[in-house]
This record gives structure tokens, sequence and C-alpha cells, in this order.
């Protein structure tokens, strides 16, 4: 196999820090290269090297591409010789069509006039290519968040793509969705294109990569080739991460008590289509001590029921009761349901979580500035004691808690929302995804405070969208799906594939159903010509 | 990005706070640079006792404007309308005092309920039917101006009566009548003011010191407090020496302590700028975020009201034309002051230098004789220019 690109040596220092020391990497021809690394550790700024986003002479080292030493100036010196980057956050403009945001750059024309039919006809191939099967005049905000990344692929494939860099594609798509790509990438490297995938799902990585290169604190540490045999994930967490995680999650000695938070016959309405019911009557519960995992798919209605359940944060016509120890409880807005002792950590922590241009200080007592305050006066020295408190408490790595906390890395932003919460002293803590986008260190750390809070006798509620993780920390794991509870394990019996087996039933059931419905049609058809 | 935050060494620690502080004192600096610059060019007219009274009274309505504009523009929101609404009170203003005769207190107080009623009405639509603020305040812009022409019937009414005019015309009463040509109870509010500020700072620098929080190096904090303490004394001279405090002065500056105090020290200041930062994650912080923007938007009617009486009593008269294109000099005051357009950032001490570059700026350029119509172009110029500076200040 020819070798396609050979960056070779290269290192690139900004003020102060060196992102990338001496770094080697090289992708074959229509192989898939894996890079993983923790959050920091270097591999986006490899990419914009490689782009061309820093120009030729910013960094030391040298590009040898298709055979020839490369001096990128920008990025379409680079695309024009067909490296196409994907990035983590999808480019798309929500009110534009699929075609007109798949030739937004350089639409067919004539005469300088966009050739509409033209625009359509290759949007359509490019759409048959990736496999995606919508019109292409449909607007890009009414297709979901895994459609809208092929969509970003066919926008990809609508240049000459040799090499194609994909940005933790898969970091917002769920299994399914994640599998459909992974599978597309995977038909791409058969037809010879090449491909870098940067992802922190290791399972995916193992599943389509050719090689492995760990890049750990701006150095290359090593490169795996899976063909060698199959690469265990615990081996690159190894070289990811430096030190040995015998296990990713922390252990624990659970002391489970009585039930402290039911949920009885709780139904929502979606907000907008008032006849559609999100959340189906459904009863819920956790005891004293107790972590318990909601899995399902992206759409189950998981976030939705924790929202609802807060303060009425999402959805319409909520109805059902919510007890605690026993009692009624007024969850009617979020700050009763605060009152009453419920958080809630969003899953998407820079739009609903943190006020990311104010500092740390100000971020960990939003929820609770009464404590901090006489009257309604704040009192700074105690806020401030209680900012150093929580940033040693919960190891939140940052200069002091004036800094801003939108400078923080990902992981330590997330302990800056988990700390505003715990502040507010809550019984019940709902965590929505609460590792998502953060590097293995900070999600075991994560992990460790979760495990402390239940062992402090409170009641965490996990939804996840990774299965391994909820398998690791939970004492029980609900399984939702299309707004009801299909299946419940616990710790001992759980595995994932029988939480998969759950969720999968329930879809084969309705295929079933419509399958019933068309037989039904065509029979009634026939009898009323 | 680096996930590692590394200790700065004391060196830059120094150099980080005075880079900090110089871009927090840049405004009042540019207000210093450019209050000496009209000095010189007007040969020391500026500066001049008469001249500087006539300076506070032409710009106390825009001050006490901005102190609301700003806590509507930290929300996140906008409003057009605040200079049709002061001139619509100052019209009801004064049909409900020269026309029907009503005591100018009970007048006063009804006018202000006015202004607060106005703005919830506005403030209602903006918050919870989530209509963009530019446009519901635009339709007031238009509503308002409209109806204080029908108010007036097209017609001036004054004039008002003189203990009324006294709002924006009048002094503190002289407690030692006959000390000398120099106000001395106004001598003495001064130096108590000054005093008074140099000593809260000391008491909070002693008080977070000795809890070990970081505090400005001694010399600098003497330096700045030394400096402010001259200042204000200066001044008090200066308005002393020719009729003493003007009343409007006085409620101007407790307002602003007022409306400093609340933003920088209470939990609703800190919800507001909470709100303006990321409504969404304020919101699923128990933060009332619809009923804090509409209060913000009562306020910014009680305060157009208030700055439509002070307008209607200066000239003695309200005019249909009272009131027209205040609002975009109140907005200006906030921009030039570093509030930012996308919400959550902007202090109150920043929108009143604003007001007061704008109002030295209008003032020194008329005793140059420049025409209205380069006035406003180097206005604009200005804007661009402050709220280009502190973007370009932000992205280093």
């Amino acid at each position: 196999m020819t070798t396609l690109l050979d960056m070779r040596g290269i290192s690139k220092a900004f003020v102060g820090v060196k992102a990338l020391s001496d770094v080697n990497f090289t992708v074959r021809q229509g192989e898939i290269h894996a890079l993983v690394g923790e959050n920091g550790a270097g591999k986006s700024t490899l990419m914009k090297v490689l782009s061309g986003v820093y120009p030729s002479g910013s960094y030391d080292g040298s590009i040898v591409y298709d055979g020839e030493e490369r001096h990128f100036r920008d990025i379409n010196d680079s695309e024009a010789l067909g490296i196409i980057i994907i990035h983590q956050e999808l480019a798309l403009i929500p009110l534009l069509s699929i075609a007109e945001n798949i030739f937004i750059a350089s639409p067919p024309s004539r005469f300088g006039v966009i050739d509409r039919n033209a625009v359509y006809r290759r949007s359509q191939q490019l759409l048959a290519k990736v496999g995606l099967n919508e019109a292409p005049d449909t607007l890009v905000t009414n297709i979901g968040i895994g459609k809208q990344q092929l969509v970003e692929i066919a926008k990809a494939l609508s240049k000459e793509v040799r090499l194609l860099i994909l940005d933790e594609p898969t970091a917002s798509l769920n299994e399914s969705d994640s599998a459909a790509l992974l599978d597309l990438l995977l038909e791409f490297r058969s037809q010879g294109m090449s491909a870098i995938l940067i992802s922190h799902k290791l399972n995916e990585v193992a599943r389509v990569a050719d090689r492995i290169t760990v890049l750990r604190d701006g150095r290359t540490v090593d490169t795996l080739d899976c063909k060698a045999g199959a690469v265990e994930e615990d081996r690159i967490i190894r070289k990811m991460v430096d030190r040995d995680l015998e296990h990713r999650f922390p252990k624990r000695e659970p002391n489970i008590g009585d039930p402290v938070f039911r949920v009885e016959n709780w139904s929502v309405y979606h907000p907008l289509h008032a006849d559609r019911q999100v959340i189906k009557n459904v009863d819920f519960h956790v005891r004293r001590g107790e972590v318990v995992g909601i899995a399902g798919l992206m759409g189950a209605g998981r976030t939705e029921f924790a929202m609802s359940l807060f303060g009425r944060s999402w959805g319409r016509k909520i109805t059902g009761r919510a007890m605690l120890h026993g009692r009624e409880i007024d969850l009617s807005t979020v700050s009763r349901a605060i009152d009453a002792g419920l958080a809630y950590v969003t899953e998407d922590r820079k739009q609903f979580g943190l006020l990311l241009a104010d500092d740390v200080r100000k971020n960990i007592t939003l929820a609770n500035l009464g404590s901090v305050a006489t009257g309604r006066v704040i009192d700074d020295i105690k806020e401030l004691r209680v900012a150093n408190d929580y940033r040693n408490r919960m190891r939140i790595r940052c200069s002091d808690v004036y800094q801003t906390s939108g400078n923080l890395s990902g992981g330590n932003q997330q302990k800056v929302v988990l700390s505003k919460w715990l502040f507010t002293d809550p019984e019940i803590l709902i965590l929505d995804e609460p590792t998502r986008g953060i590097d293995i260190g900070a999600k075991y750390e994560i992990y460790c405070i979760i495990n402390e809070l239940a062992d402090a006798g409170k009641a965490v509620i996990v939804i996840s969208s990774e299965m391994p993780e909820l398998l690791g920390i939970c004492d029980r794991i609900c399984v939702m799906n299309e707004g009801a509870f299909v299946g419940e394990f616990d710790r001992s019996e759980a595995t994932q594939e029988k939480i998969m087996r759950v969720i999968v039933r329930r879809g084969e059931r309705l295929v079933d159903r419509n399958l019933e419905r068309k037989l039904e049609e065509k029979l009634l058809g026939e009898a009323h010509p | 990005m680096s996930d590692k935050t590394v200790a700065l060494p004391e060196a830059r620690k120094h150099e980080g706070f005075l880079k900090a502080n110089l871009r927090e004192y840049g405004m009042l600096l540019s207000l210093f640079a450019i209050m000496l610059f009209f000095e010189f060019v007007t040969d020391g007219t500026l500066l001049r006792p008469l001249n500087l009274t006539n300076l506070v009274l032409q710009n106390s309505y825009i001050v006490i404007m901005a102190l609301g504009m700003l806590l509507v523009i930290v929300t996140g929101h906008i409003d057009l309308s605040v200079g049709s609404v002061a001139g619509f009170v100052g019209a009801i203003a004064a049909v409900l005092m020269v026309r029907y005769g009503v005591h100018f207190i009970p007048a006063a107080i009804a006018c202000l309920a006015l202004g607060a009623l106005i703005g919830a009405a506005q403030g209602y639509w903006v918050a919870y039917f989530k209509i963009p603020s530019f446009i519901v305040t635009l339709a007031g812009m238009l509503v308002f101006k409209g109806l204080a022409l029908a108010v007036l019937q097209g017609q001036s009414v004054g004039p008002f009566s003189p203990i009324f005019q006294k709002l924006s015309s009048g002094f503190i009463p002289e407690l030692f009548p006959g000390a000398g040509a120099l106000y001395p109870t106004s001598l003495l509010i001064g130096a108590a003011l000054a005093l008074g500020l140099v000593y809260v700072s000391v008491k909070t620098r002693a008080r977070r010191a000795s809890h070990g929080v970081e505090v400005e190096p001694t010399g600098f904090f003497a330096l700045k407090n030394l400096i402010l303490f001259g200042v204000i004394i200066y001044f008090t001279y200066l308005i002393a020496s020719h009729r003493g405090l003007p009343n409007v002065l006085v409620i101007m500056i407790a307002l602003i302590a007022l409306y400093g105090f609340v933003t920088a020290r209470t939990t609703i200041g800190r919800q507001i700028y909470a709100v303006g930062g990321n409504e969404k994650a304020a919101k699923l912080s128990g933060i009332k975020t619809e009923r804090l923007t509409f209060l913000t938007f009562v306020n910014m009617g009680v305060l157009a009201a208030l700055a439509g009486l002070v307008f209607a009593a200066r000239l003695n008269t309200a005019t249909p034309k009272a009131g027209a294109g205040f609002e975009l000099d109140v907005i200006a005051a906030c921009f030039i002051g570093g509030a930012s357009a996308y919400g959550g950032v902007g202090r109150v001490a920043g929108a009143v230098i604003g007001a007061l570059i704008m109002g030295v700026m209008n003032n020194g350029m008329s005793i140059l004789g420049i025409g209205i119509d380069y006035q406003q172009v180097i206005k604009g110029l200005v804007l661009l220019g402050a709220v280009c500076l502190d973007v370009y200040n932000q992205r280093r």
C-alpha cells in the first residue's frame, strides 16, 4: 500500500505552550487511520496543521502528501488537493435546504446564475451515495442530527475527496446512526478513499480503523496496527492516559436505602405537536444512595422526561404525581423543583448549563445565590469561599475562581456545572450525559464524584448513551423507549446485549405493527374495490 | 487547547493586573482625555463653573435614562421608545399641572406611575410573548410620539410653577448664607462624599485582604484613591463656586449609587446579568427570567418618565418635539461605556461615563461653534470607535 500522507516531525507552539512536539503521522492509500488521545492531546491542532488552518511556516516539520512536499497557506490549498475536514460542530445552515447546504461554497452555475436543476440532481446523487433518503429540498432544520451529519459528508463528497478527516463524527449520534456512519466509512474505504477518524469512542475506533495513532501531551505515543490482531480498548486507554487505569470505573460498595423519590403515572405532551404524547404514563423510583441509569436511544424521551420533572422545563400538559419521602411535591417551576431537592445537570452544558462569559465563581453560586447573601446583598467573601471550596473538592483546574468558565476544558466546565448543582444541596440528582465530550481522565473523576454522592445518601439518576458507562456506575438500569420504560436490570444481571435486545425487540414490534397495518389496508382495499 | 492551567509567575500576575485594570479604567481615561482636549481648545471655557453646571443640567436626563437602558441592554434587549416616552410623560405632566392645576407632587407621582405602566405594557410583550424588543419598542416609539402630539394638541404647554422648575434649574438650599463667594454646604457635601468613597474602598480592601483575597498593590490603590479624592474635591469646588449643587445632580448621584449597588452587589443584579449571559441556563438555574426582563422594562419606563419630568422642568414647557432622539444618545452612552449588544456585559459606571463622554463632546463642540451636522458625524464615529476598541481588546 502506498503512503498518501506523511507528516514528519511536526512541532507547533502557541504563546508559552507547546501544543505539538515532533509528531509523526502517516496515512496510507485506502486506510482508515484513527487518531485518539485525551482532550488537549493535540489531535485538533495536528489536523489544523494538515488542513492549512495553521499556514505553512507557523509550524516546524514537513508534510508530504501524494509524493510531494506541501506548503498549505490556507484551507483552500489543502481542499484543492482533496483533503477535506468535517468538524465536530456541524457547520450547516439550518434554514437552507439540504441541496443548498451541500453546494453552499461553489454551486454549479451558468454565467453566475445558480443552476438549480444541477444542484438538485447532483445533491440527489450525493445523498444516495451516503444513504440518506431525504428530498434535497428539505430544510436542514427539519432533519435529525444523525442525518445532518450525513449531509455534512455529502457536502464533503461534493468536492474531490482523497483524504477525509472526521472530527468526532459520532459524538452526538445515537448507536444506530453511529453504526450507519461507520459502515459508510468502510464502504468509502473499499472504494479507495483514505480517512482520518478522530474519536473518543474506542469501540468504534476498534471496529473500523486499520491503524490507530495515540497522541498524548502533543507527542505521538504509538501507532497500533489493527491488522496484526484485535486491539483491546484497555490497551489504547493505557497508552492515552499514561497511567494504568485498571478499571475505567471506580469501585463502590452500594449502600442502598428506602425509595426517596417516586414518580407515578407521569405523562408529557410535545410542546409543539399537542396530540403527541412523548412520555407515556410512566412510573419511576429511585432509592437513597442508589445510582439509577436510564438507557435508551436518542429520542427515546429520556431528556424530555428529566426536564419535564425539573420545573416543567420541557413539554406541555404534564400530569402525574411526584413524591419525595412519600409526600407529594410541587415541581411546577424550576425554583420549586430546586427547593424540593431536585437538581438537573443538563446534557448540553454550553447552551443550558453555563454562563460562558462569566467566571467560575458566579457560575457555581448561580442556582443558590440566596445562601451566599444576607438579605438580597451578596456577601462576596462568603461567595468566594464557597467557590474555592468547590474548586478544591471537585478539582476544577483553573487559574483561580475568577477565570472565565468559557476558557475551561470540557471536563472542567462539567465540574463547574456539577458544583453549581451540588451547592443547592439536592437529594435527587439527575445527570444527563454527564461525561459527554470530556476526556477519559475527567470521566473517571466524574464517576468518583457520582459515587461519593451516592455514598453520602443522595439518589442519583444518570442518563447516558454510552452503555459501558451505565453498566460501570449504575446499581440499576432502566431502559426507555418511545417514552416508556420497557425494561429494568439490576447491576448483577445487566449486560450490554440484554439492554440492546430490549430496545431492538421493541423496534421489531413496531415494524410488525406497520406490516400489519399495510396488510390490513391491502385486505380492506380488496374487500371494497 | 491545553487542559492544564499553569500557575502564573509573580511578575506576570502584576502585569496581568495592570492590563485588566487599564481596560477597566480605559473609559475613564478617555473621558479625561476628551475633557482635557476640550478644556485646551476652548481656552478653559469647558471647566468654567457656569459651564460645568450647565453641562450637568444638560445631560442629567441622559444619565438617568442610561441607568435603566443599561439594565435593558444587559438582559439582551433594547428600548427605542425612551425618548418618546419621556416626551409623552412630560406632556402629561404639563397638561396635569398647567391645564388642570394639579399640585406638582401628586402630578409627578402620577407621571412616574404612568412611566411604570408604559414600561410594563412594553415589557409584557417582550418578556412573556417573546416578541423582539426592537420591534415592540419601535412600535412604542411611534405610539408615544403620536400620543404626546395628541395630548398637547400640537402646541407647547407651559410655563410650569416655579417650584416644579426647581427640579432641574434649582440648587440645594444654602445652610450658611453669606459665607462668601463659595457655597459651603455644597463644598461640605462634596468633601463628605469624597471621604466616604475613600473610606468605603479602604474598608472593602482591608476586609478582602483579611480574608486572603488577592487585592491590588498598595501603591496602585493609594494612587487611585488619591486621584479619585482629588477629582471629586476639584469638581465640587468648581460647582460650589457657581451656585452650589444643582438639585438634579443630587438625584443623579443618588440614582447612580443605587443602581451601581444593585447591579454589583445584590442577588437581583447578579440574576439580571445571568439572564443576559445565557437565558436558558439562567432559567434552568431557577431564575425567573421572564419576570426579570419584565421588571427591567418597568424600571426603564419609570426612569424615562423621571427624565421626561426633568427635561420638561428644564425647558419650562412641554413641546411635542421633546425627547426626540434621546434614545440614540442613551443607547450610545451604554455602548460607549462598554455594554455588550449580546447582553450579559456592562456596568453602571461605564454607562454614566459613556453619557458624560457624549455630553462633554456635545458641549465642547458647541462652544467651538461646530455645526450640529458635523457634531453628529463626530459622535457617530466616536461610538463606532469605542465599540471597535472594546471588541479589539476582547479578542486579544
